[in-house]
């Protein structure tokens, strides 16, 4: 391993972050505020109780899975798309580097910044209402798990777009209605049987699901399934990406 | 001497069906600094591609100090600093951090007294903090050049380095290439510029449509392939030229005034003295004579003409 490599390129992307750093932390803070406002205040008033559990402390959860998949997704696809835009991939590829280091290093970055912005939300949410944690190691690893699956993700993204609209495609065709849709607000014992069924074709459901169960000890569905779902979505893209590595897919002509 | 790059029949066919290299063959030796010249789309860029890990080769093999490029390139990539044809550089990046992290992905631990070193030879000491698109053209050049000699590469490459480059920055840079081949560098520089290879190069590569047509040590070559030229100024200019002169295929300039003529230098009789001899006897009166080698550059242009004609 190329460690030192590794550091480099998570260092120059950290850098990045540091730079930008009020966009950063700024932009979740206020988003969640609003949600807070919005779905909270307004809704929440009409809605007492989810499962024994105040609204607005319901949607916590579903909040910080919901701003940290799009940032993940978002850093990492950026990160790598960036240098392939600029050309400075040249530099990354003609370096001893091996495939798998270069994600270590930009994934990492990524997943380290969606993580911060999720517990940056976290602290904002407990300024709004009461927060418990039943399981916070699980929470945390929930959490972590999250980070990185989707900044794999958002790296196979970034690597598969020719254009900066195919890096935006992705996530507002696919991403944000499946976010949205999977239970980030709402109970899915609060639908129809129907769309319950339908919603179990969902993956974000599982996430949401299992990282709800860590702070109230209940989930739309068991919690080992959740954590099977999130572990089974981090193999898919390392596949992926291990694929990727193997034929030099859009990197090397 | 040994060579540290060995290419051997390289082959390159891209998804397009482009074929860009066609079994190339070539050794450089270590400390030279070996000059490919070659119009635009001849497979330079390719072939240093390759080498370097940018393009995955279709046929033949690379190795660079005995390391392939392909099954071994974190041993042969650490050898070689490579300064691409296009400026590409993050443009919001301070010089220095975008050198430090050329340094870091090439697995050298941090070294401020290098990076200083590096930034001094380049004349980018003083803009170390500036972000990169506040620089000049010719500046970001330079950051290029610096970000290739982070890592004390052994091998570097100059992919068209002075393109686009005024004439004292290019005076500069061979000054640097100088001080490198000086301190033990091997280098490999493709160029248009046939003056840059005259000036700097040990050997000379010619390359056109994919195939290397030949690699020879620079003043062997010229003095192979280069013509003498011989100007002969009359002082009265000739209407028409004696029938005696005819064999010896004098061409007129200036109106008659300079008979010009062309012979090899390899030739075992030039033919000058039988020349000065009919010339005596025909009554035309010399002024002046002058010789001229033809420089590298008339080299290259025959060369290209001769293999398109075959
Ligand atoms: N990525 C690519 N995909 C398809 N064809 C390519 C690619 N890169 C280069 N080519 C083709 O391969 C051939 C060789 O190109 P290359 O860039 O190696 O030439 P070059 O000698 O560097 O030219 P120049 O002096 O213009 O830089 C050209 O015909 C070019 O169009
Ligand atoms: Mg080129």
């Amino acid at each position: 391993m190329n460690w030192l490599a590794i550091l480099a390129i998570y260092r120059f992307e950290m850098a990045r972050t540091k730079r930008t750093i009020a966009q950063s932390v700024i932009s979740p803070v206020i988003s969640t505020s609003l949600y807070f406002v919005v779905f909270g205040a307004a809704i929440g008033s009409r809605i007492d109780e989810v499962e024994g559990i105040g609204y607005g402390s319901f949607i916590v959860p579903g909040l910080i899975m919901l701003t940290v998949m799009t940032q993940s997704i978002a850093n990492a696809s950026f990160g790598i798309y960036f240098p392939k835009f600029l050309g400075t991939i040249y530099e990354l590829l003609s370096a001893p580097v091996s495939f798998l280091e270069i994600v270590i290093g930009y994934v990492g970055a990524a997943a380290t910044k969606s993580l911060m912005i999720g517990l940056i939300i976290l602290a904002t949410a407990g300024f709004f209402v009461p927060l418990q944690i039943a399981h916070p190691v699980a929470m945390l690893a929930f959490l972590v798990l999250t980070c990185v699956s989707f900044s794999l993700f958002g790296f196979i993204l970034g690597i598969w777009a020719g254009n900066f609209e195919q890096l935006q495609l992705v996530p507002l065709l696919v991403v944000t209605p499946l976010v949205f849709l999977g239970g980030s607000f709402y109970s899915i014992s609060m639908l129809p049987p129907v769309w319950q069924t339908i919603t179990l074709f969902n993956p974000v459901v599982y996430l949401i699901s299992g990282f709800r169960w860590s702070f109230f000890g209940i989930g739309d569905v068991g919690v080992a399934v959740s954590l099977g779902a999130i572990l089974a979505f981090l193999t898919l893209c390392m596949g992926v990406v291990w694929w990727i590595f193997r034929t030099g897919w859009r990197l090397r002509s | 001497m040994a060579a540290i790059i060995s290419v051997e029949g390289l082959g390159k066919r891209y998804a397009g069906g482009v074929s860009a290299l066609e079994d190339v063959c070539l050794e450089i030796e270590k400390g030279e600094i070996l000059a490919l010249l070659g119009p635009n789309g001849a497979g330079k860029t390719t072939l240093i591609s390759i080498i370097c890990g940018l393009v995955t080769p279709s046929a033949g093999r690379v190795t660079v100090g005995g390391h392939d490029v392909v099954t071994d390139y974190r041993e042969a990539r650490r050898l070689i600093g490579l300064v691409p044809q296009e400026v590409a550089l993050e443009p919001f990046e301070k010089v220095i951090n975008s050198v430090r992290f050329s340094r870091g992905v090439f697995g050298r631990p941090g070294d401020p007294a290098r990076i200083e070193a590096v930034l001094r030879q380049l004349s980018l000491w003083d803009k170390r903090d500036a972000q990169i698109m506040t620089l000049s053209g010719g500046m970001k050049r330079r950051v290029l050049i610096a970000k290739a000699l982070a890592h004390d590469p052994d091998i570097l490459f100059l992919d068209e380095p002075t393109a686009g480059v005024d004439v004292e920055l290019r005076r500069e840079m061979w000054q640097m290439v100088r001080e490198l081949k000086a301190a033990g560098v091997t280098i490999l520089l493709t160029t248009h510029y046939i003056e840059e290879a005259e000036a700097m190069a040990d050997r000379v590569g010619v390359i056109t449509g994919g195939r290397v047509l030949l690699v020879e040590e620079k003043n062997a070559l010229m003095r192979r392939m280069g013509k003498r030229e011989m100007r002969l100024e009359l002082q009265e200019p000739v209407g028409e030229l004696p029938a005696a002169l005819a064999p010896y295929g004098l061409e007129c300039e200036e109106d008659g005034q300079v008979l010009v003529y062309s012979y090899d230098t390899a030739a075992a009789r030039t033919g000058i003295t039988r020349l000065l001899t009919d010339l005596a006897d025909t009554g035309l009166v010399l002024n002046d004579v002058q010789t001229r080698q033809s420089s590298l550059e008339e080299i290259f242009v025959d060369l290209l003409r001769e293999n398109a004609e075959a």
